[in-house]
């Protein structure tokens, strides 16, 4: 149940002095490396989380078991890579964990590591997480100095490396592919897939790529047990516990650490006190900017992988953005399409060239310079970019950056149609009192 | 051109990775600690220092949102822009910073105190409408609050970024020598 579901990966935060590691210590971490290294095998880890349901809490959603099954087995030169550089519009999930908890990390790298024989681990860090990067290093230090990373951890015999790398601004360094370009230094554009990350990743070897936060449920799967975490959401595609981000017109934005089947109307009335000056919800972001917004007349639908996908979105990253009735619609949209548009890498033509597009039409919309058939043209513009097949871009940017497009002209079309007439927004935006 | 300590800073970049090629936004953040911006001939001695092409490098400056070609402020003021910040009230705080500081954004005040530069997600929505001002969060932002915070960081030494953190054993804790430039003052 949603209300008695008390917090594991989020626990300490507000704890003060956790990202020190006789805190972290005292608080629960490093329970779980020494049990992990001392009674499973590496192939029982793997087996474990094939069994678990984890699915990547990135955004893809893909099984985490499943990746890990690609990774080759043996001790050779191969990575885990593990992408902290949030950036998704509406997700603050990671820079919880790094900045309150970042022994929780270390640790369910080390294990992952020890599950996978992996030598080195790269966290990418995003480049504007300064306090992030301090308590993150900080914390790493430590463990190194206590022996939870290195060589011969906690006397098993294990060595693994960690290394902490810094981007330096950019959201398509979020992309796989375009994350290990940045990371050989070169400049961060996606390359075509296959050869996979999991064959040729980092210095085109064998690469695992995994998100902070799924990381983070490993030591977690091995403190509490398979049956435990296959109780929590809705078995066998939707398990264990997720953060929403919370954010928006509602009164208490926030992360918030729940089973993988909590309503909307839970996430909204239950945990983020309800909306400000009890305004009805007009729309929602389920999962990142990326995501297709629904509308608010139906909030009870669960907030899993599976249910959002039915209903054409996705929970992505877990950014759960409200808007409330006096939200005006295009210009939201156009503000997220500026965003892609500033974010496209140029390399794919119909992404460089489409958001551009998009962006243009939505300038027209909003400022009243347009009529019914450039909202046709912005919807087809939108619709040859993203969610193919084909696939005609290399990487999910250029699908991510039509979902608030096609979705906004669909559910509120009056709106635009509104807005192209008459240069004003149809409803009267109200400032939120802070 | 470039000082001995970051040319220090450089070949210890060289050595944190597993390929040399990883070092270098660590190269080009040493340069920036120490001119505040990634001055072409900076970029040329660096090149060498890394073995690889100087235009390699200006691609990199060119590209990332907090690598810059040009001088900038002391400090930098990055208010979210995206949409979580904007349905509190981003566009206001923008402007409102832009009104007190008689500049667009994109621009730096004529002393050189403060540069205006608005960001996509910063990773804070709880915060909204939320900014970054020398690696620190500020959050919900007023414009009563933002008169106090421009005055706390106008009072503070230019904030060069974040020094490096070695973080195996039998490493120096700051990798490039200890007197970097900013970040003073910052605890954990």
């Amino acid at each position: 149940m949603a209300t008695t579901y008390e917090p594991i990966l989020l626990r300490n935060v507000g704890v003060p002095n956790s990202w020190d590691i006789d805190v972290a210590i005292a608080h629960g971490d490093y329970q779980a490396l020494p049990r992990a290294l001392r009674e499973y095998t590496p192939e029982q880890i793997v087996e474990l989380v094939k069994n678990s349901g984890l699915r990547g809490r990135g955004g893809a959603g893909a099984p985490t078991g499943m990746k890990w099954g690609f990774v080759p087995r043996g001790r050779r030169e191969k990575y885990l890579l593990v992408n902290a550089d949030e950036s998704e519009p509406g997700t603050f999930s990671n820079r919880a964990i790094i900045e309150n908890d970042p022994h929780q990390l270390i640790e369910g790298i080390v294990i992952s590591a020890y599950a996978l024989e992996i030598p080195t681990t790269i966290i990418y860090l995003r480049g504007e997480f300064a306090l992030g990067y301090r308590r993150l290093a900080h914390a790493l230090r430590q463990a190194y100095e206590r022996g939870y990373v290195g060589k011969n951890i906690l006397g098993s015999g294990f060595d693994t490396d960690i290394i902490i790398f810094r981007g330096a601004g950019a959201y398509i360094c979020g992309e796989e592919t375009a994350l290990i370009e940045s990371l050989e230094g070169n400049r961060p554009m996606p390359r075509p897939r296959p050869p996979f990350p999991a064959a040729q990743g980092v210095y085109n070897l064998p690469t695992n790529v995994q998100n902070v936060e799924t990381i983070c449920n490993i030591p977690l799967l091995i403190n509490k047990g398979l049956e435990w975490y296959t109780s929590i959401g809705t078995p066998p595609r939707n398990t264990g516990p997720k953060i929403y981000c919370v954010s928006g017109h509602v009164r208490r934005p926030g992360n918030k650490e729940l089973p993988l089947n909590t309503t909307l109307r839970e996430l909204i009335y239950e945990h983020s006190g309800g909306m400000i000056d009890d305004r009805p919800v007009k729309a929602v972001i389920p999962g990142g900017a990326s995501a297709a917004m629904l509308p608010g007349d139906n909030l009870d639908i669960t907030m899993d992988f599976d249910t959002l996908a039915k209903l054409g979105t996705m929970l992505g990253s877990g950014g759960v953005i409200v808007m409330n009735d006096r939200t005006c619609i295009p210009c939201a949209v156009r503000r997220i399409e500026e965003f892609y548009n500033h974010e496209s890498c140029g390399k794919c033509t119909p992404c460089r060239e489409g958001t551009m597009w998009m962006v243009k039409l939505l300038r027209r919309i909003t400022e009243g310079d347009a009529d019914s058939d450039d909202i046709d043209e912005l919807d087809r513009v939108a619709k040859t970019i993203g969610f193919g097949p084909p696939n005609i871009t290399l990487c999910a940017l250029g699908d991510a950056s039509t979902s608030c497009v096609t979705s906004g002209i669909r559910l509120f079309r009056e709106e635009f149609e509104y807005h192209a007439r008459t240069g004003r927004c149809m409803v009267e935006r109200v400032l939120v009192p802070t | 051109m470039l000082s001995e300590e970051t040319v220090q800073e450089i070949r210890a970049a060289l050595r944190r990775y597993p390929r040399p090629r990883s070092a270098v936004l660590d190269a080009l953040r040493a340069i920036q600690r120490q001119f505040g911006y990634c001055p072409p001939e900076a970029l040329t001695e660096a090149a060498e220092i890394l073995e690889i092409d100087a235009n390699a490098l200006q691609m990199l400056v060119t590209f990332y949102d907090l690598l810059y070609d040009h001088p900038v402020g002391a400090h930098i003021l990055m208010p979210c822009k995206n949409i979580a910040c904007y349905l509190r009230g981003a566009d206001e705080i923008i402007a409102y910073l832009s009104r007190k500081l008689g500049i667009a954004p994109g621009q730096t005040t004529p002393d050189g105190t403060f540069t205006l530069q608005p960001m996509e997600c910063l990773a804070a929505c709880d915060l909204a409408p939320v900014m970054i001002a020398d690696g620190e969060y500020y959050g919900p932002l007023t414009p009563e609050r933002i008169d106090a915070i421009l005055a706390e960081l106008a009072a503070r030494p230019p904030y060069r970024g974040e020094p490096v953190i070695e973080t195996r054993p039998g490493t120096a804790v700051n990798g490039g020598g200890a007197g970097n430039g900013g970040g003073d003052g910052h605890d954990l």
